[in-house]
């Protein structure tokens, strides 16, 4: 039987993995694409396919966020606008790299090597500050946080001190040269193009860390920069046949959904307990396309099996991990609850 | 696929973000509204009530 051009399996698959990563990003508020376009290459699909499909559930997974916050948190329009000079630049330029790269048959290992890295290097980070620190570390990305009480770190203070014209306002009384502006959207571009990922984190990193913006500023321009950024460049990615409707159309039908059962989780379980998993997982994905590079390089068939069981595996038992813990607490809030019914 | 084979170049790129961005749109509103009908139903169940 086929459905949208493939058989219903795949289709299936998608619309229960599209429920995994879901359920992932709602809960851990980032994870979505980044786990997506490395899960498409251990797939076999080719790195402008999966980077195209990356993109794609990026675009669509910002929009239904917008909606869902529908004043977008604390945005700095003009902030936002000028960054996304610099990111439409800066994805083409990413994607240009990734066809160059394919074209001389070498897309699939680089994008695969750079994944590698990236998801061991996120998640070794995360798992060491869940260890290290039940308070995380990092950025707290809480957009009702006052802007008044952020202070701005040194890096950006000293950022901020350069005056390279022109220099441009912003929302919060602080002014900086428009060309530092442009290279962080530039290098988030980049990313976004190359990868295929929002680019959140490495957007609100940068916009705290070097433009010195207070965190729910942050919060809400990076959201809409997102939406332009994904939607610019699945456009172009669109344009060059690379996206797949048959991969992102299932996959946007079980994330939305598992999008909302991991947000609605945040009530109820606390985000450091699982952090740990979550940060494993990442690892795992990590290795997972390493066994898959490997098996490929080598042709040993049996790397691919087990690529795919280990990134799909991970997936399964942290979202599981959050779903198991928040029907526990649910029980658990009633058991209370019939305890004393007194309150 | 929904028609838009015949399509070419940009028109064809913008159909399909078109189509990507009608899909988030439907997905909030059938969501949103089945989570309004079915969240405390499915939420009293888990609790055992």
């Amino acid at each position: 039987v086929e459905v949208l051009g493939m058989s219903l399996v795949m289709v299936v698959t998608f619309v229960g993995f599209g429920l995994l990563i879901g359920t992932l990003f709602g809960f851990f508020g980032m994870g979505g694409s980044f786990l997506l376009t490395p899960a498409l290459l251990v797939m076999g699909y080719g790195s402008d396919q999966a980077v195209g499909a990356g993109l794609a559930f990026v675009f669509a997974t910002a929009v239904i966020a917008t909606m869902k916050h529908r004043d977008l948190g604390q945005v700095d329009y003009k902030l936002g606008v000028l960054m996304i000079g610099g990111t439409t630049v800066g994805l083409e330029i990413g994607k240009e790299l990734l066809n160059h790269l394919q074209e001389m048959g070498l897309g699939d290992l680089v994008l695969g090597i750079v994944y590698v890295f990236l998801l061991g290097g996120i998640g070794l980070f995360v798992t060491r500050n869940a260890l290290k620190d039940a308070d995380g570390g990092g950025i707290d990305h809480d957009a009702d946080q006052d802007v008044e009480d952020a202070e701005i770190p040194e890096i950006a203070q000293a950022i901020q001190s350069y005056h390279v014209p022109p220099m441009v306002s912003l929302k919060g009384g602080y002014t900086i040269s428009l060309w530092m502006i442009l290279l962080v959207g530039f290098a988030t571009g980049l990313l976004s193009g190359f990868l295929g990922v929002g680019g959140g984190f490495i957007r609100m990193p940068a916009l705290f860390y070097l433009l010195g913006v207070p965190v729910p500023i942050a919060v809400g321009t990076d959201l809409f920069e997102i939406v332009f950024s994904g939607g610019i460049g699945s456009f172009l990615y669109a344009l060059d046949g690379s996206i797949n409707l048959s991969i992102v159309m299932p996959l946007l039908a079980g994330s939305a959904l598992g999008a909302r059962i991991g947000s609605a989780s945040t009530s109820l379980v606390d985000e450091e307990d699982i952090k740990i998993y979550f940060g494993l997982m990442l690892v795992g994905g990590s290795i997972s396309v390493a066994a898959q590079q490997l098996g490929k390089a080598y042709g040993i068939e049996i790397l691919n099996t087990v690529s795919i069981v280990i990134i799909f595996g991970a997936a399964i038992l942290v979202a599981g991990a959050v779903v198991v813990s928040a029907v526990e607490a649910l029980r658990e809030e009633a058991v209370e609850e019939r305890a004393s019914p007194a309150d | 696929m929904f028609g838009i084979e015949n399509l070419t170049g940009p028109t064809k790129a913008l159909a399909q973000v078109g189509l990507v961005l009608l899909e988030a749109v439907i997905l909030y509103v059938l969501y949103g509204g089945l989570s309004s009908l079915f969240s405390e139903w499915i939420t009293d169940a888990i609790r055992g009530e």
